[in-house]
């Protein structure tokens, strides 16, 4: 190279300055984008956590509730923990085998056409608004009948179905196609290569898959006003009645006009988002190691 | 051909030390002798429209070691898939012909293909051993398929005929997933003897091995051919030479609209197919001058 091009690398013209500039004006707005993102989420969890920490304790877990309290009662939302627990973990059993079965359906027998007309379902089904959900469910099962904490489950489940679904296709695709024909070449039938050899792949996928959709379901409100919502305060294990849950709890007790309520409607929302903090992180954690594993078995 | 370069000329005299090497076993009985155990009958393929394989019609002899070559993309992976119904698995794919396994046409569409595989076993150009155990790898199937008496001796029994016994027969319970890469293609081999298939589909098993590897397996189809047939694929001329006692070469046939599907141009015994080919497009090939 010439000493006069260096002189022009080095005196650059207009036209490069300009380039220039406007690349650096690019990479400042997309920083800037990535830092509100981030930036929300600091201040959502800073917020929740600066009025819902404080009111934290064990009281609030394992105590009930108490209505008309006069002076200084421990109160807490023992009903509205063992509701969730219940109504989800009803809803994660409800969801989570037939999603993985239609998972299976889709991923190792349909033939192209149904398997795209089920993903386009299961995107429509997960584009459906929660509170259309909850009054579809409430027309179906509780019009008639009352509220009961199953039927909020099963709402709840309609809601897990496409995300547990998505999630383990997902998977199943990940696994090489090379193992499924190394089974089936020794005249292994489909449906004992789908168990034996491709299901046992897809273990940790499921289990990410799980935490996801629980986390993702624990803090709808729209479909359990509907469906299980109208309860007491005595702590009840039972689906068979109406469960109170956090999300609804927390919007019962923003409403009331005590500010010890609202307390602990923050403090149960920093429960809420600690588990959510929790299970997103965790099946991150997840989803790489399995992803890992599979990996080294496709090669 | 005189005046080939020199390049070309050491090939073929390669080849040809290979195929002396080889020969000196026992000469072929005459084909009419020899049993079939395929018998193709025009097989055409496509993919979706685009043709792969078009009016291939050959014989397979049993316990005899058949060599698929030619060159890349002239459907020689296409057409060994077809003798076990494994391109029953890829959407799109059509065929027509017969294909007759001891004079029952497998090709036909109410022909279990499930029940093809099961005798008809195959060998993948990529070692893919299971995410199991070395034992499980082998042992698996024939779980599955209800061999479950003398489940050790026969992991054993395959394993040894595999040439890999040895190696490995202090850390069964061990991932197959460390083993090294010819390890793990020869345990494909035993996983896929072990169920005792009639014949064995291989596709390139040595292609991603090194000479020793390869050495290893190209000794085991000599010493398994007494039980088992063999049709190997193989981009490796002087591998077919060595171990193949009839070959088939391939290559690639163009239309007039630019279509372009494969076709069998030669079948011979190994030798014959190798030093005194019929068709010039195989001296070519056979010689290195393809182009
Ligand atoms: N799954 C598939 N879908 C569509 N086309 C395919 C598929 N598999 C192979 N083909 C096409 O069929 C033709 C033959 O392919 P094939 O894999 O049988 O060739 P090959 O002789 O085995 O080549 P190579 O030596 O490179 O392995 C090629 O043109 C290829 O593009
Ligand atoms: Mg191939």
């Amino acid at each position: 190279m010439s000493a006069a091009d260096l002189g022009m690398l080095q005196r650059p013209n207009d036209r490069l300055r300009r380039r220039r500039a406007v690349n650096r004006g690019m990479e400042l707005l997309a920083w800037l984008a990535a830092a509100i993102a981030v930036a929300i989420l600091g201040i959502v969890v800073w917020s929740v956590a600066k009025r819902g920490a404080g009111e934290l304790n064990l009281d609030l877990l394992t105590k009930p509730p108490v209505p008309f309290a006069i002076g200084p009662v421990q109160q807490g939302l023992a009903n509205a923990f063992a509701g969730s627990l219940v109504i989800v973990g009803l809803a994660t059993a409800m969801a989570l085998p037939v999603g993985i079965l239609v998972a299976i359906y889709v991923n190792e027998f349909a033939p192209r056409p149904i398997r795209l007309g089920v993903g386009l379902t299961l995107d429509v089904l997960n584009g459906i608004p929660s509170i259309v959900i909850g009054i579809f469910v409430f027309g179906l099962l509780v019009v008639g009948h009352g509220q009961k904490g199953w039927v909020g489950a099963f709402a709840l489940a309609v809601l897990m179905l496409p995300l547990a679904a998505r999630s383990m296709i997902e998977v199943l695709a990940l696994v090489p196609g090379s193992l499924r024909e190394a089974s089936l070449a020794l005249g292994v039938p489909r449906w004992r290569t789908t168990l034996g050899i491709v299901l046992p792949q897809t273990v940790g996928g499921v289990v990410t898959g799980t935490v996801l959709a629980v986390a993702r379901v624990a803090g709808e409100t729209a479909p359990l006003l509907f469906t299980s919502s109208i309860v007491g305060n005595q702590t009840s294990w039972n689906p068979g009645h109406a469960l109170q849950s956090i999300p609804v709890a927390i919007f019962e007790l923003s409403e009331q006009p005590d500010p010890a309520d609202h307390a602990r409607a923050w403090a149960a929302a920093f429960v809420l988002l600690l588990f959510t903090l929790f299970a997103s992180l965790s099946a991150r954690w997840l989803a790489t190691r399995s992803r890992r594993k599979i990996g080294r078995a496709g090669r | 051909m005189r005046e080939t370069k020199g390049v070309s000329v050491s090939v073929s005299s390669a080849i040809e030390r290979a195929v002396r090497v080889e020969t000196k076993r026992e000469p072929l009985p005459p084909r009419e002798r020899l049993q079939q155990v395929f018998e193709i009958e025009d097989l055409s393929a496509d993919y979706g429209s685009n043709p792969a394989l078009k009016d291939v019609s050959m014989e397979v002899y049993k316990n005899l070691v058949t060599a698929v070559i030619g060159p890349s993309g002239c459907g020689k992976s296409t057409f060994i898939r077809c003798l076990n119904r494994m391109n029953d698995l890829v959407p799109g794919f059509r065929q027509t012909g017969t294909i007759r396994y001891h004079g029952q046409d497998i090709a036909a569409k109410d022909v279990d293909p499930v029940a093809v595989r099961r005798t008809i076993g195959m060998v993948f150009q990529r070692p893919n051993p299971f995410p199991k155990s070395i034992q499980d790898n082998v042992a698996w199937g024939l779980k599955v398929l209800g061999m479950k008496d003398n489940l050790p001796e026969r992991v054993e029994r395959a394993l040894t005929q595999a040439a890999l016994w040895d190696e490995v027969k202090d850390r069964l319970k061990v991932s197959a997933l460390s083993l090294s890469g010819g390890q793990q293609q020869r345990l494909c081999i035993a996983r896929a003897i072990a169920v005792e298939p009639d014949v064995v589909l291989m596709d390139e098993p040595a292609s991603a091995l090194d000479p020793i590897a390869t050495q290893a397996i190209e000794q085991l189809l000599h010493e398994l051919k007494s039980e088992y047939s063999f049709v190997i694929v193989t981009h490796n001329m002087q591998q077919a030479a060595r171990v193949a006692d009839m070959t088939a070469f391939f290559s690639i046939s163009r239309g007039d609209e630019g279509e372009r599907w494969g076709e069998l141009i030669e079948y011979d015994a190994t030798e014959k197919l190798f030093t005194a080919p019929s068709d010039k497009r195989t001296e070519d090939y056979v010689t290195g001058r393809f182009g």
